[in-house]
């Protein structure tokens, strides 16, 4: 390999260090790792390379239908009315696609009717590391999405089992974690841990957000960290994995549940598809990198159609949380003395 | 942590230090000391204990026994190589996931016979590769960030050249996080940061400042603890002395965090990660 030496001025591109002039084998494991195929694995962009990627299900992106009303399914290019869409979960009925869902939406469809109560939405991001239009990218996104952040966080009850919520929405630069997304998730789980509910995350994101530096990756160690507490405190926790849910956030939070379930056919990975093709120069696998291969593969439980999701999240929170509920001790009580 | 205002242009260089470019270029340097070599010079009557009992040995993750001046420890970190064949053998530093999982059941084994954990960090990344990916890299570093925040015995990290990413905080949940001074330690390569935002890698040595990815920067904001200091020119011209510098602050910190309860190890360990990140919290 050729040798990395101190740059001089001008000699700061690593795509001059020239692998021609190594042996062949050589030659193609330098190609294999040079520095360039370690860009995105805990990275989102929110300028691009998801957007490429059939995302085109959410909100106002989709310029070619008029006033938003039509959508055409970027899986079978079947074209949906926004209002059947919307009846539908946002799930295509022709061929089941899942768009991309508001974290609003989410919580109305996952929580108790009316029992969802936000927590921490005071949290502001700040530039602190005085990055490259950062400030205005953030205020960008709040004005777009109407969010302050790329993650709701709140209590709630799921068939009156106690859990706190966290949904991401990757509407918001792509629900990259920055702080203020590590801070409320933790917060999130630190309240399911002391009051002993269980804790709940959609996850869906680009990865860890870049403009915050080594801030945005030590999120990952304080997430896991609380998490670490929460299973000591024998208290569930269920991951659902909705697409894309990548980089930073796939190598913390997302991977460590009791139970982990996936949208159908939600792309789920640590590094983005192009660089691994790039990285290993192989064709990947079919459906590399899909709920359905990572079922195959062992690594999640269960893929959960979203109208089925509710009824799912009842059923394992049914096994899943401490036992005593007082009502229906009482209850089994009274039967007992008749 | 509520944000200060101060945190930005602390890291004024004076103009004989190295940029934050040049310093990455150090960090990558192939006569640069690596893990290996540390343990070498800085450690004696190291054992190799090999693989994560499962799928294989990740050769780019060495571990084993070894000792540090009077303290028995296990010692897990990155092996890079220097030419082709040992790159060959090492991944150039990238682990695999059977690597995260060799390096966990070899803390844990620390763990059991009350050894401390000393991780020497070396990485441009975890390997993002097919099989990489079907065997879980994501969750082989979840799991190792979530299990070493119960580890009953002190854990110290020591960057000593690149700190890349997921990859290197896979092994890096410690009660005392380390840099050597030319090391770096970063959400994303200086090249990939700029590929992005810059939209061309020749942006990188801008991107690298940007990014404050320096032992000192990371040290003004809070993340890394000490900074080991550097021969002048970097840690390869003397590696002897290097060694020495390291051998000091890793005992230095053995000393300290060996004195502590197992509750307050555990609570130390958790509040130094709890406590990173920056917003603002107004009053609703």
């Amino acid at each position: 390999m050729a040798a990395t030496t101190i740059a001089a001025p001008g000699d700061d591109d690593p795509d001059e260090n020239d692998p021609s002039a190594l042996p062949k084998e050589a030659a193609e494991i330098f190609r294999r790792m040079n520095p360039a195929v370690f860009d995105d694995p805990l990275i989102t962009d929110e300028d691009g390379f998801f957007r490429r990627r059939d995302l085109t299900g959410f909100g106002e992106k989709k310029k070619d239908m008029p006033e938003g009303l039509w959508h055409k399914c970027p899986s079978c290019s079947g074209v949906i009315h926004e209002f059947d869409l919307t009846e539908n979960l946002r799930v295509c009925n022709r061929c089941g696609y899942h768009y991309t869902m508001s974290s609003e939406q989410r919580i109305e469809l996952i929580a108790d009717e009316g029992s969802f109560a936000p927590m921490d939405e005071h949290l502001k991001t700040v530039d602190a590391l005085n990055f490259k239009s950062y400030v205005d990218k953030v205020e960008k996104y709040q004005k777009r999405t109407g969010l302050h952040e790329a993650v709701v966080t709140g209590r709630a009850t799921i068939a009156r089992h106690p859990v706190t919520l966290s949904v991401m929405d990757f509407r918001f630069l792509g629900a990259s974690m920055g702080s203020v997304v590590g801070e409320k998730i933790t917060r999130a789980i630190e309240v399911a841990t002391a009051e002993r509910r269980g804790a709940i995350i959609f996850s869906a994101s680009g990865g860890a957000r870049m403009h915050e530096g080594i801030l945005s990756l030590m999120q990952m160690a304080k997430t896991s960290g609380a998490l670490a507490r929460h299973g000591e405190a024998g208290l569930p926790y269920i991951s659902v994995l909705t697409h894309p849910t990548t980089g930073g956030v796939t190598a913390s939070f997302a991977t460590l549940g009791d139970v982990i379930i996936a949208e159908p056919r939600c792309m789920i990975g640590f590094a983005g598809p192009r660089v691994v093709k790039e990285t290993t120069h192989q064709d990947l696998p079919e459906g590399f990198q899909t709920a359905e291969f990572m079922l195959q593969h062992g690594l999640v439980d269960r893929i959960v159609e979203r109208k089925d999701m509710r009824c799912e999240l009842v059923d394992l929170l049914h096994y899943m949380m401490p036992d005593p509920a007082p009502a229906v001790e009482e209850h089994d009580t009274a039967a007992a003395k008749a | 942590m509520p944000v200060t205002p101060e945190s930005e242009s602390t890291a004024a260089t004076l103009p004989a230090e190295p940029s934050a470019w040049e310093r990455v270029q150090l960090a990558r340097n192939t006569a640069r000391p690596y893990m290996l070599d540390y343990i070498d010079k800085a450690f004696t009557n190291f054992v190799e204990l090999h693989g994560d009992r499962h799928i294989g040995d990740d050769r780019s993750m060495p571990g084993g026994f070894a000792q540090i001046g009077d303290f028995k420890c296990v010692v897990i970190g990155h092996q890079k190589g220097r030419d082709t064949k040992e790159n060959l053998l090492r991944n150039f530093g990238s682990a695999h996931p059977e690597g995260y999982r060799k390096a966990l059941r070899l803390m844990r084994m620390g763990e059991r016979f009350n050894r401390p954990i000393v991780a020497l960090i070396d990485t441009p990344g975890a390997f993002p590769g097919i099989g990489s990916e079907q065997r879980n890299i994501a969750e082989a570093i979840a799991f190792n960030l979530r299990e070493m925040m119960l580890i009953k015995v002190p854990i110290i990290a020591v960057v000593i050249g690149e700190g890349g990413s997921g990859g290197a905080l896979g092994i890096g949940v410690a009660n005392s996080v380390m840099m050597m001074e030319n090391a770096y330690y970063s959400v994303i390569s200086p090249e990939g940061c700029a590929a992005i935002l810059w939209k061309h890698r020749k942006h990188a040595p801008e991107a690298a400042e940007a990014m404050r990815l320096t032992a000192k920067d990371l040290r003004n904001l809070g993340i890394v603890d000490h900074v080991i200091p550097e021969p002048e020119g970097g840690a390869h011209t003397d590696v002897i002395a290097s060694a020495s510098n390291l051998k000091d602050a890793v005992l230095s910190d053995l000393k300290k965090f060996s004195k502590m309860s197992t509750d307050e190890l555990l609570d130390q360990r958790y509040g130094k990660f709890r406590s990173t990140g920056e917003f603002l919290e107004s009053q609703v």
